[in-house]
């Protein structure tokens, strides 16, 4: 690479956070630390039932049980849980009646963000449940979608108001024993979304929660719980931002998915945390467990994403297929820049007969980076008929980055097809010149080559996202020649 | 010689042929067109034994025998012939192997002792003549690497070594230019016997100038809708097969 | 420590004199490293991403006789023995229990050709031995620490400068024995500047009893050298066999490694190729037939630390009744080893409802001006393929066996000897056909 490009490159990747101030929000927060006290402390502030304690203190048994995993290919520093505010609230009153009661600050915050709180400028089409620091702020068309039977509230709501369906679901597809953050959330996980979409029900618009880390020292531990009631449909969206602080941030996060039969869930993540300085300092560690599970026959699980932010991604959005029929996809785009780390993929479990799975990964690394997708693709002994195809690909911008894939394959029966297909390559450099000598600069010709090679997986978003998602992908690499 | 009786199949689930009646003598030309999606491979196919097609009602007897029970290689060597729409490509298999095997069952089949390996050579190189395939060809693998025509050649050279009593050519001209539609056409014209039979699907009318049918039938909607004889091919070529589908509609 | 890492602890201290004494200093070394890295380790289990699959080291701690002595061998091993490639004229070097039995030369070696054990090779060039043994495998792996630790014989192959072995060498070792045995041996492969040598490998079982091999091969390539190298893997099912291959290769070297694993009842292989040179080029092929209850494993990690090379892997299998095949395959190309092209593909056919394929193709890429792709696929036969064949008369069972056979050859093809080809051909057509894959003139029922 010459230095004009290497310059370009700087210059265009070297560009800053536009989501990095902070808001003047009065907080409420409990002491640093975790104990047995904070949890009950947690529980109690949310002024929970008897079974969610219950399952908040085993979950926090278990998790002390643990140790802090160490993956190949992520550098994960030592977390100081002692250091970490496990609950920070905006101060709001209780119930809020109108708008006009939201905190100005705080809803300036959601404003500059481009989430209005305000349903009547909105764009058409979405409702968001807003979460600042650990708890739901605000949720937006809640009534317009109760009309229909739809439950889309904040999972504190939904802990008092439809307990019997929290108890029945949570834990069922990501059980806190299923690895160190998913234990450490389920003890201490503050706020998130619930959703709930009736048998027969197409939800007729987007769904979307907004995540916005705040406070400082504070961890954010969110949980989504989403079920598709037979015959249903929904797509559900997510965004995240933070501030800019020098000091790393804890994310670790739990979604649930349930699709019974015949139901659809479409579940897309732009995640744009903060990503940490040039220099890799500050950021956030983003550890995140995504599960759905077909359960019942012809039920289909869709993940994308669009992963660009964090200092450290961890996550594998993950199908269980195991009614007959079921489809599970995963499409993802995943960009690590300056010395961004981000280990992402999914696992794809056949259970039922005919079951199919699909993955696209794309990974773009510049910079220091390193991109790795990782991800299984099982099929079970009665899994008849099963299909999987992958396709993994890695664009290296740069020569100090890496991208690594690591897809494992296990097959039980003798009638499954599964493929994997991956390759490593480069911005050509034919392609640039092809472009350059039509008239177009070489910094947009990477802008429009990076985003024709994340096409594929930018189409699976709704619109809205799709073109936030492509705006995204050019801030952070316009003009990365590699 | 092979007679339909009635026959519907479905694919999935979903029926595609809904009753097709169809009688073709030794000696006959028949020629079956139709739109896209009317049913035409999904006829041959069901003929031929493709297991994805699921035979619902109907029978079909060839040369007395009812073959919808019979395993594809079985009905192979009783003497009937299917050339692919799309010929498999089949890497590592020699030609000279596979056809040398398939003659060899088909001889089985008949009581007969294999072919001697001389007597074989010399029947690949008079067959190779007849469609001008060169002997490179075949000693490369089943259709690997072969252009569109080669592979439409290569079907008919199969033909020509099997013999069979009937033909299915399946969308044998599609992708052809015009020299190969010849050297194709006058395969088949000249292993035209009075004791064989051959039925041409195709979509268009251009195949049928130098492969002349004594019947045309147009397959829609998975029936056989409308029967006559070559002229009916040129109608068709006129005017298209919308005028079928609003006469069926009136 | 566990059990069975401390029966090695005192086989070692119980054969220090032998290991020890008397042995080129610099061999010394290596072996005390080696026993202290593989006690330090012990035996990996399932945690260990490279042996997630297959464990060993219960069959190292069970009933193998696992004394360094040669066992007592009552017949005659050249006179039950004729392994016969029609047409194909080689030298011959015959390891007993991998141990050197004989060496049946054709003619004269040419000029710089060395092929002895490495027990004599041990006393006649101790330099050289010192200069290579142990170098690339130091540390790298338990098993292939057990091997220095433990192995005092095998073979030594060494070309000279420009020299080039006039006929294809074929090494076989023959496991042989009244109990059942451990046996460890360790070869050199050391091709100078633009040397070139053409070798085969084969593994035969003439008892019935269950063998336990340890096996560590190091190949040196420098500059412009040429080899091919073939594994014919085809002891019967009641051995287990842990075969580790290292190689480096300097500037423009060629390197042809092809491995077929045809009967066994355990077997690993590892493949390690390190390209040191620019403009090296590997290419490492398998080929692996199991039913029963056969284990198949094959690992390859190809380490581009230089640029403009090329590497290349193709494996494949077909897995019958309760057998179990692996593919684990690793690329790793170095941040300045640009221009690199590596190509990597898995396959597996599975025959039955019991058999399993796992495949674990990684890529790991530090360089962007980079050409890798790696593919894996596992499933069946072709539906359309033998829908055309059976269509034009072919029964069900031989369309399969023609495709399964064609599906082999594709590995079989790249033997650039003719009627080696053919012979191995003919052997995998056979296995296909559940008929003895064994050599013509073999008595023993050994397969």
């Amino acid at each position: 690479m010459d230095t004009s490009q290497d310059s370009i490159l700087a210059e265009v990747t070297g560009s800053d956070y536009k989501y990095g101030f902070v808001s003047n929000i009065d907080t409420e927060t409990i002491q640093k630390g975790l104990n047995e006290d904070v949890v009950r402390i947690i529980s109690a502030k949310k002024n929970e039932p008897e079974f969610m304690l219950e399952f908040r203190l085993k979950a926090f048994k278990y998790w002390q049980t643990l140790k802090q995993p160490e993956w190949a290919h992520l550098k994960i520093p030592a977390i100081n849980f002692q250091d970490i505010i496990f609950y920070a609230a905006p101060k709001q009153k209780k119930q809020l009646n109108s708008l006009d009661e939201i905190d100005p600050e705080l809803k300036a915050t959601f404003d500059k963000l481009g989430i209005p709180l305000n349903e009547q400028k909105h764009m058409t089409g979405v409702a968001v449940d807003a979460v600042i620091d650990s708890v739901s702020v605000k949720t937006t068309f809640k009534d317009t979608l109760a009309e229909i039977g739809i439950i889309f509230c904040s999972f504190s709501e939904a802990v008092h108001e439809h307990p019997d369906l929290v108890k029945k679901y949570l834990g069922t597809v990501v059980p806190y024993t299923d690895n160190y953050f998913a234990a450490l959330n389920s003890a201490v996980f503050s706020d998130g979304s619930f959703c709930y979409i009736p048998k027969g029900v197409r939800c007729p618009m987007e769904l979307s929660t907004y995540f916005r880390i705040n406070a400082a020292n504070t961890g954010q531990f969110e949980r989504t719980l989403l079920i598709a009631d037979d015959e249903s449909y929904v797509s559900y969206l997510e965004g995240c931002t933070a501030p800019m602080r020098d000091e790393n941030q804890l994310h670790a996060a739990v979604v649930e998915l349930v699709a019974m039969e015949n139901a659809e869930i479409k579940y897309s993540t732009v995640q744009n945390w903060y990503p940490g300085d040039k220099n890799g300092k500050g950021g956030i560690y983003n550890f995140v467990t995504k599960r759905g599970i077909c359960k019942e026959k012809n039920a289909k699980i869709s993940w994308t994403q669009v992963e660009t932010g964090s200092a450290i991604t961890w996550k594998y959005p993950s199908c269980i297929l195991k009614g007959d029929n079921s489809v599970g996809e995963f499409y993802s785009v995943a960009l690590t820049n300056n010395y961004q780390q981000a280990d992402t993929g999914t696992k794809m479990i056949h259970i039922g007969k005919n079951t199919r799975s699909r993955i696209v990964s794309k990974g773009i690394s510049a910079g220091f980076s390193n991109n790795s997708y990782r991800g299984l693709v099982k099929v079970l002994r009665g899994a008849e008929g099963a299909r999987n195809h992958s396709q993994c690909d890695s664009l290296l911008l740069g020569s100090t980055c890496g991208a690594h894939t690591f897809p494992y394959l296990e097959v039980d029966n003798p009638s499954a097809i599964v493929e994997h297909e991956a390759t490593t390559s480069k911005i050509g450099e034919d392609q640039i010149f092809y472009c350059n000598q039509r008239g177009i600069k070489t910094e947009d010709a990477v802008g429009l080559i990076v985003n024709g090679y994340a096409r594929e997986v930018l189409n699976q978003l709704p619109m809205e996202f799709a073109v936030e998602a492509q705006k995204l992908l050019s801030i952070s690499l316009e003009g990365s020649v590699g | 010689m092979l007679q339909i009786k009635n026959l519907k199949a479905a694919i999935n689930g979903k029926e595609i042929l809904k009753g097709i009646n169809l009688n073709v003598n030794a000696g006959e030309v028949h020629a079956i067109m139709g739109p896209n999606g009317s049913g035409k491979s999904t006829l041959a196919g069901v003929l031929a034994g493709r297991e994805y097609i699921e035979v619902n009602h109907g029978s079909v007897f060839f040369n007395g025998k009812d073959i919808l029970d019979m395993a594809p290689e079985d009905r192979s060597r009783e003497g009937l012939f299917l050339g692919f729409q799309y010929p498999v490509e089949i890497p590592g298999v020699s030609m000279v192997n596979f056809i040398r095997t398939a003659l060899n069952e088909h001889r089985k089949y008949k009581n007969l002792p294999p072919l001697s390996a001389s007597d074989f050579l010399k029947t690949m190189r008079e067959k190779q003549e007849l469609v001008e395939i060169t002997a490179k060809m075949t000693n490369r693998s089943v259709n690997e690497g072969f252009s569109g025509g080669e592979k439409k050649k290569n079907e008919i050279f199969q033909m020509a070594m099997l013999e069979p009593k009937l033909s299915i050519l399946d969308e044998t001209d599609s992708g052809l230019d015009i020299d190969a539609l010849k050297i194709v056409a006058n395969g088949v014209n000249k292993l035209r016997r009075p004791d064989n039979a051959t039925i041409v699907i195709t979509h268009y009318q251009r195949l049928l100038d130098y492969i002349v049918p004594d019947f045309v039938h147009v397959l829609y909607n998975g029936q056989i809708v409308k029967s006559a004889g070559k002229e009916l091919a040129l109608e068709l070529e006129e005017k298209g097969y919308d005028w079928i589908k609003k006469e069926i509609a009136v | 420590m566990s059990e069975i890492v401390n029966i090695y602890k005192d086989l070692f201290e119980a054969n220090k004199l032998l290991l020890l004494n008397n042995v080129p200093h610099g061999l010394k070394i290596k072996r005390e490293e080696a026993i202290h890295h593989f006690l330090e380790k012990g035996f990996p289990d399932r945690k260990s991403e490279k042996y997630k699959y297959t464990q060993l080291d219960n069959y190292f701690g069970n009933g193998y006789n696992k004394s360094l002595e040669y066992p007592k061998i009552n017949v005659s091993v050249a006179d039950i023995f004729r392994c016969d490639v029609p047409q194909l004229e080689t030298h011959l070097l015959i390891l007993a229990n991998g141990k050197f039995y004989r060496f049946d030369q054709r003619g004269n070696l040419p000029k710089g050709v060395t092929i002895c054990s490495l027990k004599d090779a041990i006393k006649t060039n101790p330099q050289i031995v010192d200069q290579y043994l142990g170098k690339l495998s130091k540390d790298e792996d338990v098993y292939a620490s057990l091997n220095t630790a433990f192995a005092t014989d095998g073979f030594y192959i060494h070309i000279a400068k420009d020299a080039a072995l006039d006929k294809p060498l074929q090494i076989v070792n023959l496991l042989l024995s009244e109990e059942d045995l451990l046996v460890q041996y360790r070869n050199l492969i050391i091709l100078e500047e633009n040397a070139s040598a053409n070798i085969m490998v084969c593994d035969h079982t003439l008892s019935i009893h269950h063998f336990l091999s340890n096996i560590v091969t190091e190949i040196f390539q420098e500059k412009s050298s040429k080899l091919d190298l073939i594994f014919m893997q085809n002891e019967h099912n009641n051995s287990i066999k842990m075969q580790s291959t290292y190689v480096n290769q300097e500037s423009h070297s060629d390197s042809n490694i092809n491995i077929f694993t045809l009967h066994g009842g355990l077997v690993r292989n590892n493949i390690n190729v390190l390209m040191n040179g620019e403009y090296a080029n590997n290419s490492c092929n398998g080929f692996f037939m199991a039913d029963g209850s056969q284990h198949i494993d094959n690992f390859t990690f190809m380490h581009h630390a230089k640029a403009n090379c090329e590497s290349s892997q193709l494996f494949k299998g077909i897995l019958d009744n309760e057998a179990k095949g692996i593919f684990n395959g690793r690329i790793l190309v170095d941040i300045d080893s640009q221009k690199t092209n590596a190509y990597q593909k898995s396959n597996g056919i599975l025959l039955s409802d019991t058999a399993r394929m796992n495949a674990r193709p990684q890529l790991e890429i530090y360089a962007d001006d980079v050409k890798c792709t790696h593919g894996s696929a596992i499933g069946q036969l072709n539906d359309d393929a033998m829908f055309y064949m059976r269509s034009r008369g072919i029964s069900k069972p031989e369309s399969r066996l023609l495709l399964l056979h064609a599906y082999a050859y594709e590995i079989v093809e790249k033997i650039n000897i003719e009627p080696l080809r053919e012979r191995i051909d003919e052997m995998v057509g056979k296995r296909l056909r559940s008929e003895l894959a064994r050599c013509h003139n073999c008595p023993m029922h050994c397969c």
